[in-house]
């Protein structure tokens, strides 16, 4: 989603929000993300303005003080920014790719489900399966640090049963355009 | 306006964020280096500053333990990969330097009729310049109308209304607010005139 991302042109505009639209987001992150209130008034209390940038094919970035902080394409499923997820790793649910696979997603690459159901890599066990179109953070054998955020396109239990093709589209990962944007 | 809810009584904290360390010269947090295409100066970066993480990563420990499931093939042909990654993007970090500095910032004064100007600059985002931000900086600082326009070839340009031309030389020439980091040295003067009988 940000490989190529260039707020010069990927940029159409910025307004701050009504306090009703950033009840509602505030609302939406909680049912969304594995996050007390308590944590998301650090991120973001309730006093404080968030601004909303508005950039190409519908992707909305969420910025307080300037730092994007989360995102939403069309009206899908917030992603926190990989800089977020780092701070606060209990966000969203993970899964892990094997060592042979990071360098494809720091290419930009979807990851293929072999990248997930090998050794290396990791899968919730069944009973905590999750279904497709579930916002994950991606993480590295070998690594602390989530290596980048994706959605699942298929129910995890059916990525172990079919084994190929892509198991979870990379939303954003470190070094891409996103990651660039310290401040917007 | 908004309501003014107390937080739902219980011992809910809110929970400290993690501080990853992240490189000096990548941005990676440090154990993605291995992968970005700057390691042997990560690698300097993490010794001079982070000494004791320096050895967590890169000892002969590590790199062993860091195979994991990968097959020694494979690895070898991961650390090709990285050595030639470093070289290209050094290669392409001096062309673009080179490229940089040759680039020109023109600043264009043209006579619109006898005694009206404008101030077209051109060139300033090869030096990192937000054209926008600029241009709403020359605004400010003139109490004028500025602009990003595309010129004739194309290009973006800042197009200011008035003469400022000599200002905005000095400007540069005192590395003032966004202006930072845009030679002097490379800033072209042009005037314009309004060819055959214009004005009245
Ligand atoms: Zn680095």
């Amino acid at each position: 989603m940000f490989k190529k991302f260039s707020p010069s042109s990927d940029v159409s505009g910025q307004t701050s929000l009504k306090s009703s639209v950033q009840r509602s987001i505030r609302t939406s992150l909680l049912s969304q993300w594995k996050v007390e209130s308590e944590t998301v008034e650090q991120i973001w209390p309730k006093k404080e303005s968030l601004t909303l940038v508005k950039c190409r094919d519908h992707i909305s970035i969420y910025t307080f003080h300037g730092e994007p902080l989360f995102f939403q394409h069309f009206d899908g499923p917030f992603y926190p920014t990989l800089r977020l997820l780092h701070k606060y790793p209990f966000l969203l649910p993970m899964v892990r790719i094997d060592r042979g696979a990071i360098r494809f997603l720091l290419a930009g690459a979807h990851m293929m489900c072999p990248g997930l159901t090998s050794a290396g890599g990791y899968l919730p066990p069944a009973d905590a399966a999750m279904p497709a179109g579930t916002p994950v953070a991606i993480y590295a054998e070998g690594k602390e640090h989530a290596v980048g955020i994706g959605i699942t396109k298929l129910d995890t239990e059916e990525m172990k049963k079919v084994n190929k093709d892509v198991g979870v589209e990379t939303v954003t990962y470190i070094g891409d355009d996103l990651w660039a944007l310290q401040t917007l | 306006m908004a309501s003014q809810e107390e937080p739902v009584a219980g011992p809910a904290q809110p929970i400290a964020p993690i501080q990853v360390l992240y490189c000096g010269v990548c941005t990676f947090p440090v154990e993605y280096c291995e992968f970005g295409s700057h390691l042997k100066k990560c690698k300097e970066w993490l010794q001079k500053e982070h000494p004791d993480l320096y050895e967590k990563y890169y000892s002969e420990e590590a790199l062993q333990a860091k195979l994991g499931t990968l097959s020694l093939e494979a690895q070898t042909k991961l650390e090709k990969d990285t050595a030639k990654k470093e070289e290209k993007a050094e290669a392409k970090a001096e062309a673009a330097l080179k490229k940089k500095m040759a680039s020109r910032v023109t600043i264009k004064r043209i006579e619109r009729n006898k005694r009206k100007h404008v101030t077209a600059i051109h060139g300033l985002e090869a030096f990192g310049v937000d054209l926008k931000k600029a241009a709403k900086f020359f605004a400010q600082k003139f109490a004028t109308g500025a602009s990003v326009t595309k010129n004739t070839q194309g290009f973006d340009e800042i197009v200011v209304q008035g003469d400022v031309s000599g200002d905005i030389v000095e400007m540069i020439e005192d590395q003032v607010g966004l202006l930072k980091g845009v030679p002097k040295d490379n800033v072209v003067e042009v005037e314009e005139k309004k060819k055959g009988g214009g004005g009245a």
